[in-house]
């Protein structure tokens, strides 16, 4: 029997190491997808326009957890074997990469349309506008939401709990499973570190935000 | 591909005509412009050279088509008919085999570097410095190195008059510095021709005055042709040497700036103007 609520953090930080990973890796596909599915929405040519909407449509209009369970259960009838840790990754980036799209076409297209104008009066190309001039301003109008998006994103880690991984919600599953009367304890704890991580992710997009809107008003 | 198709007689430069040639070819020719959004037609044929180095004001109504025109020639709106040609050759159109279609973004490219613009709201870029905002372009588009474009940058921005605030950003720029930053990011890319477009329309009346005199300074340096699209009857007065009357979508009457404002001949100049006195100037 535990002596105290501190025997549970050992297993519980292995089981946030996990979800710190998932997190993380997840994010990174998720921003890379949304700014690709974004920017090809505005795309001039309708088949790249379509297939980003099929993309955002698709994985939007579905749930989460049958992604995963989709990518993690189906594929091998198809011969596509994921790792855990690929799929869960796979799942949540592109369902987040989905909904962060929307983000990034929005945000693109609230830029004024002088800024447009003054690119092309200075004879930059295409994408000497879309990278000089337009996203740095966008990429400042995404951050609130991207943050707000983020914060999501971690909580949603805890499904993968149901592919079987090792995850935060899992070790306290395990863990109240053997020690049934701590289950207040457990519980409590797992918030409190979910709440901490997403704290943490919250503060460093805040920081992020105020150092890019340096020299603005 | 959205293709033009235009009268090749019509379209194609001509500078073998009849006409008298004049002491210089012109830098800008419009020729039968006409531009429609949707059921409006804004410009209603608009036929007007701009002479190497001539200043050329354009005043009227608002509502007049007179932006528009100005637009035009910095390929931020496309004619709906008719060509525009800029030291002598056509702007929206270059020739496919046998044809004349709508230039591609290739062809905008090269044309774009003879024209600049600077805007009524500035457009300055509020993410870079005010350095950065005028050796951004120089740097990318003219390809200098980066001393090249920030030595050019400072030069331009000393002239005016801004050389103490090469590290502020725009938020922290009264209206009339903002402005003037804006002419100095436009005149650093060196074009043949520039055009403002009202560009004192935004500002308090206290600032007016010194961007005015960057403007005036600018154009007794010469070499550039302008088009001074303005409600600043005095300053266009004062510097064109052409005056042009739109209202309507049409060039109702061009002088000297003495025939224009001293000796209208049409009524509806005549009524503009007298409106434009009595409104308080």
């Amino acid at each position: 029997m535990p002596n105290s609520w501190i025997d549970f953090l050992p297993t519980l930080l292995k089981g946030a190491e996990i979800t710190v990973l998932v997190t993380i890796f997840s994010a990174i596909l998720a921003i890379a997808a949304a700014f690709a599915a974004g920017l090809a929405r505005l795309s001039k040519l309708w088949i790249i326009r379509t297939l980003a909407a099929v993309y955002v449509e698709v994985f939007r209009g579905t749930s989460l957890l049958v992604q995963l369970f989709w990518l993690y259960f189906a594929l091998p009838f198809v011969g596509i074997e994921l790792p855990k840790m690929l799929a869960a990754i796979s799942a949540i980036g592109l369902n987040f990469g989905a909904y962060g799209s929307e983000i990034v076409r929005s945000a693109v297209l609230a830029v004024p349309k002088g800024q447009w104008e003054a690119s092309v009066a200075l004879n930059m190309k295409p994408w000497q506008r879309m990278f000089t001039v337009i996203l740095p301003q966008a990429t400042l109008r995404m951050l609130p939401p991207f943050g707000n998006q983020l914060v999501e994103l971690i909580k949603s880690t805890s499904l993968v709990y149901f592919i079987t991984m090792a995850d935060l919600t899992y070790q306290a599953m395990v863990l109240r499973n053997n020690y049934i009367a701590w289950t207040t304890e457990i519980l409590v704890l797992l918030l409190l570190m979910y709440f901490v991580i997403a704290t943490l992710i919250s503060v460093a997009v805040r920081l992020l935000e105020r150092k890019l809107t340096v020299g603005r008003l | 591909m959205n293709t033009v198709i235009i009268d090749q007689q019509e379209a194609l430069p001509s500078r073998s005509e009849g006409e008298p040639s004049t002491k210089t070819q012109p830098i800008v020719r419009y020729k039968g412009i006409t531009k429609s959004f949707g059921e409006l037609q804004v410009l209603k044929g608009i036929d007007l050279e701009i002479q190497t180095g001539e200043k050329v004001a354009v005043i009227g109504p608002s509502g007049s088509g007179k932006t528009t025109m100005g637009r035009m020639l910095m390929t931020l709106e496309e004619p709906t008919e008719g060509t525009i040609e800029v030291d002598g050759e056509l702007l929206w159109h270059m020739q496919n085999k046998e044809k004349l279609v709508r230039a591609d973004e290739k062809h905008l490219h090269r044309m774009r570097c003879n024209v600049g613009m600077v805007f009524q709201h500035f457009n300055l870029f509020p993410h870079m410095n005010v350095l950065r905002n005028v050796a951004e372009a120089p740097r990318k588009v003219l390809g200098l190195s980066k001393e090249e474009a920030e030595e050019r940058a400072v030069s331009m921005l000393g002239k005016v008059g801004l050389a103490d605030k090469l590290k502020m950003y725009p938020a922290n720029l009264s209206g009339g510095q903002k402005q003037r930053v804006a002419i100095a990011r436009a005149l650093v890319m060196r074009p043949k021709v520039m055009v403002f477009d009202e560009v004192t329309s935004a500002l308090d009346p206290e600032l007016v005055g010194e961007v005015l005199a960057v403007i005036r300074e600018i154009a007794e340096e010469g070499e550039m042709a302008m088009l001074l699209i303005t409600h600043e009857m005095d300053f266009a007065k004062e510097i064109a040497d052409r005056v042009i009357f739109s209202a309507d979508g049409r060039i109702v009457e061009q002088g000297t700036p003495e025939e224009i404002f001293d000796h209208p001949k049409s009524e509806r100049l005549r009524s503009f103007l007298q409106r434009f006195r009595s409104g308080g100037n």
